[in-house]
């Protein structure tokens, strides 16, 4: 169990807003992360998306990509996490 | 794709229900620096521990940030300085203890400990050398910590270390007096002490354990109250299975630091210790939980049976989720670390008494409790001595940290800040022990069979 794929795991919380989905998969494009996935709800004005993306060819470090995330969030009015995805398989798959 | 319910259900574990890893812990042995001459000795112990941790605290940051799990605390453990005193050409062995804090401070960790000795049957040269030191030791220090091993269910009870620390545990609090006292809550005294213990101030780096090891210890309490809160009218076998599958998904996320940590570090994977280890803060609390369950305030009629339930939930829980447990797994009862165990106290049904019961099935022993300081030594040695015996009958770690607040009396507060917390000052029984303590000796271990 430690880390095994590229993969990480965006997740968007928060109010609903025109240019959600296009500002995140801008700074991942920006950033040369490729999307795989993405589940996405808007539950009364409540904005949530699950976003699955592969970062074998990203261009910046990852701590830099999750800081970068996190301010893109702040920008938004919303709270993103970008999280490696081995920590979801660890805590639910056996 | 990963489940959009799990992936929610971390994120919120980690942002609303405080859930973390309470700290990543390199073990570290020292035995290559024992040298006749102190100073030498201190030398070659802070080069030793900033050269094999160098790169411990960036790495534990890299972690976090990329997998989005707090770290709160990196920390070091070395091998019992006891071992490493016997062989200096002096008495004092505060210069280690210096040169340990030095290291700390270079490499940015929060604690370091193993300024220890294990007696449990005797000392050696380099343990009354080194329990001597204690006072000035960590006086001198802020993130060194002492423990000492005084009983252990094979060896028996040593009752003239048990009446040296009720002295030096005296000796450390006037020393720190101005600072209320805190010297005492970085020296813990042990019953059946583990060897991989990640968490302070128990931790050093057992004489069996390998050159260098990363342990792990997790925490978690706020979500396993939260799990319980959405179940209010659950039996108990369904409590227990709720606690069992939260401890396991704590552990897991553990498992996966510890093996992240050994990895980057290269050094090898030790333990995952699979503590419910609370701080101050609200919503981190293992007495909240115990009320969760039902008792009304911790400290109440039921508290023990509830704390047993849990404590042995969590060990199930976890053992599955984990290639090697080890530590204290369980959950800790400190009093000043712990919001609602705080409450309790402050409210006076959490006692001394309730607690040393509750010690019996908890993951470790009476922990962070403050006492007036008035408090005279044979009383903290008669009370450290009742907790051993506990620890030493029913084969289980116990432990006493205990903090005589100089200059303070029952119902004051002591106040420590960070993990340390706040602790309201407990009334504790004044009636002298002094010819029980004054008499010494070993208790001898106690029989295993004709259990009863």
């Amino acid at each position: 169990m430690s880390a095994t794929t590229s993969k990480a795991i965006i997740t968007v919380i928060g109010t609903d807003a025109v240019g959600i989905i296009a500002k995140v998969s801008g700074k991942c494009s920006e950033y040369g992360v490729n999307i795989i996935d993405i589940t996405q709800k808007v539950f009364e004005n409540t904005f949530a998306m699950i976003m699955q993306v592969d970062t074998a060819a990203m261009t910046v470090s990852f701590v830099e990509f999750t800081e970068s995330m996190k301010a893109t969030g702040k920008e938004l009015g919303v709270v993103i996490h970008a999280t490696h995805e081995d920590i979801f398989n660890a805590m639910h798959r056996i | 794709m990963i489940n959009a319910y799990d992936v929610i259900e971390t994120i919120k574990m980690i942002d609303e229900e405080h859930l973390d890893i309470r700290t990543v812990t390199m073990g570290i042995s020292l035995l290559d620096c024992i040298r006749g001459d102190i100073k030498q000795t201190a030398e070659l112990v802070y080069d030793k521990i900033t050269r094999t941790a160098e790169r411990l605290v960036p790495t534990a940051n890299g972690i976090e940030a990329e997998f989005g799990i707090p770290i709160v605390n990196k920390r070091v453990s070395v091998t019992p300085i006891s071992i490493l005193g016997g062989a200096v050409e002096c008495e004092d062995l505060t210069p280690i203890a210096i040169a340990m804090q030095k290291a700390a401070d270079t490499l940015g960790i929060d604690f370091i400990g193993g300024f220890s000795a294990l007696v449990e049957k005797g000392f050696t040269k380099g343990d009354l050398r080194l329990i001597n030191s204690i006072p000035s030791a960590l006086t001198a220090t802020e993130r060194v910590c002492s423990s000492v091993n005084v009983g252990s269910t094979k060896g028996g009870i040593n009752m003239d270390a048990i009446k040296m620390l009720g002295e030096i545990i005296l000796d450390t609090a006037n020393r720190t007096a101005d600072r209320d006292s805190i010297g005492c809550a970085k020296l813990v005294v042990f019953a059946n002490a583990v060897q991989d213990n990640p968490f302070m101030a128990g931790a050093f780096h057992g004489i069996s354990e390998p050159e260098t090891v990363i342990n792990v210890g997790v925490s978690g309490p706020g979500v396993v109250k939260a799990a319980l809160e959405k179940h209010p009218d659950a039996d108990l076998t369904a409590v227990s299975e709720i606690i069992k599958k939260t401890a396991f998904k704590i552990t897991r996320m553990g498992q996966l630091v510890n093996n992240l940590a050994s990895e980057r570090l290269g050094v090898p994977s030790g333990i995952v210790d699979l503590s419910l280890a609370p701080t101050p803060a609200v919503g981190d609390s293992v007495a909240r939980i115990l009320e969760e369950m039902g008792v009304g305030t911790c400290g109440g009629c039921g508290t023990t049976a509830c704390l047993a339930l849990l404590n042995d939930a969590v060990k199930k829980g976890g053992v599955m989720a984990s290639s090697h447990v080890g530590g204290l797994s369980g959950a800790f009862i400190p009093v000043s670390e712990d919001e609602g165990m705080i409450a309790a106290a402050e409210s006076g049904i959490l006692t001394l008494e309730k607690l040393e019961a509750m010690t019996a099935v908890c993951s470790v022993g009476i922990d962070m409790v403050a006492v007036p300081g008035d408090t005279t030594a044979d009383v903290i040695s008669a009370f450290i001595a009742d907790e051993i015996a506990i620890g030493v009958v029913n084969t289980k770690t116990t432990a006493v940290r205990i903090i005589p607040a100089i200059g303070k009396k029952a119902g004051d507060t002591v106040c420590f800040g960070g993990l340390l917390g706040k602790a309201p000052i407990m009334p504790i029984k004044t009636a002298s022990p002094a010819r029980f303590i004054a008499r010494g000796g070993l208790i001898p271990a106690p029989l295993h069979s004709l259990k009863n």
